[in-house]
């Protein structure tokens, strides 16, 4: 199962939170399948939507879906000792680990390889770390919201991309209507 | 009143309640303050970008955010001040630790000291210069400009302002 289709499995059950989506393919897959206020699509920066999602967290109280992958985890990994010592309840960090940069020709990483980031994860001290096929993340992701606890679920995808159109809609409007959204 | 306490009182009374922190030497009694404080959240970044994206993630929670850091920084921001803070138009006060100006005793210290201010040039980013205690006046006004006009803007802090270390 690629990214595209584990992001369809788990539209129903994000489509009521806000959610912070990483660059590139996987926010244009994201725009595709639903675009909606509440998703706030990364068009630059790789690698901060874990820190992005974690800001937002801390300051309000609606659940923060943050959808990155094991590249961009890989680029900012000083964001999951921060993570693991701010942690609050309404926080999931979800990472899609296909071993690959998908948006740049699906170059491995070293996630695919030795490195576990789950394992990563937890050596910098999260405490509910869930590593799950890309199958079951669904169940992952309900049991995560369903919970109080905050939840790093690593959900090992195969690596491929659906090809979707480039996001065209201006950055500013994307996060004006995304902090209507957290304001609702 | 100390100029730390200063600078969170300022804070404050900008109604700012998120803080991320990177450390420098000068810095110290500013982030012991900032940590202090009840009315902030204190959350210490690893790197400065990551920082940044705290901010622009708690700004959109609809809380006023600030970051504290050196000017070496600059050198490992500059992606995310000009494809997040300032592509999606947020507001961050960047309160620097301005390294390598006089009175700075590590030589490796002022080759990023060369560069800081022509970088916030080139990046067309607001920069405000403290070099004496009083030029702190400014800074009350420095952040409410700051969230008026949706901007990173920097405020460098030399060692003379800090009055050595």
């Amino acid at each position: 199962m690629i990214r595209y289709e584990m992001l369809q499995e788990i539209l129903p059950v994000i489509r009521d939170q806000l959610v912070v989506c990483n660059i590139g393919i996987p926010s244009q897959e994201l725009h595709a399948l639903e675009d909606r206020p509440g998703n706030f699509y990364m068009l630059g920066t790789m690698g901060l939507a874990s820190s992005i999602g974690l800001g937002l967290a801390l300051v309000q109280d609606k659940t923060v879906v943050v959808i990155d992958g094991d590249g961009s985890v890989l680029t900012n990994l000083g964001s999951l000792p921060t993570i693991a010592n701010n942690p609050r309840g309404n926080y999931v960090l979800l990472i899609v680990d296909n071993g690959s940069y998908g948006s740049t020709g699906d170059q491995p990483t070293y996630a695919g390889k030795k490195t576990s980031l789950a394992e990563v994860a937890r050596g910098c001290g999260c405490d509910h770390v869930v590593e799950c096929a890309a199958e079951e993340t669904r169940a992952a992701l309900e049991a995560a919201l369903a919970g109080d606890r905050m939840t790093v679920i690593v959900s090992k995808c195969e690596s491929g991309n659906a090809r979707m159109p480039v996001i065209a809609t201006d950055p500013v409007v994307i996060r004006d209507r995304f902090m209507a959204a957290v304001a609702e | 009143m100390s100029i730390h306490r200063k600078i969170v009182d300022d804070l404050i009374g900008a109604q700012v309640g998120f803080v991320t922190t990177v450390p420098c030497k000068q810095l110290a009694g500013v982030i012991a303050e900032v940590d202090a404080h009840p009315d902030i959240l204190h959350v210490p970044s690893n790197k400065e970008d990551e920082g940044m994206g705290l901010c622009a993630g708690a700004w959109m929670g609809g809380t006023r955010a600030a970051i504290i850091m050196q000017n070496t920084a600059i050198g490992v921001t500059i992606n995310a001040l000009a494809t997040l803070i300032q592509y999606y138009r947020m507001p961050l006060p960047m309160l620097i630790s301005y390294r390598g100006e006089l009175g700075e005793p590590v030589a490796c210290q002022v080759e990023m000291a060369v560069h800081t201010k022509a970088l916030l040039a080139q990046l067309n980013i607001p920069t405000y210069h403290f070099h004496r205690e009083e030029d702190a006046g400014e800074l009350r006004q420095i952040l409410e400009y700051t969230y008026m006009c949706n901007k990173p803007v920097a405020v460098l802090m030399d060692a003379g302002f800090w009055k050595g270390y």
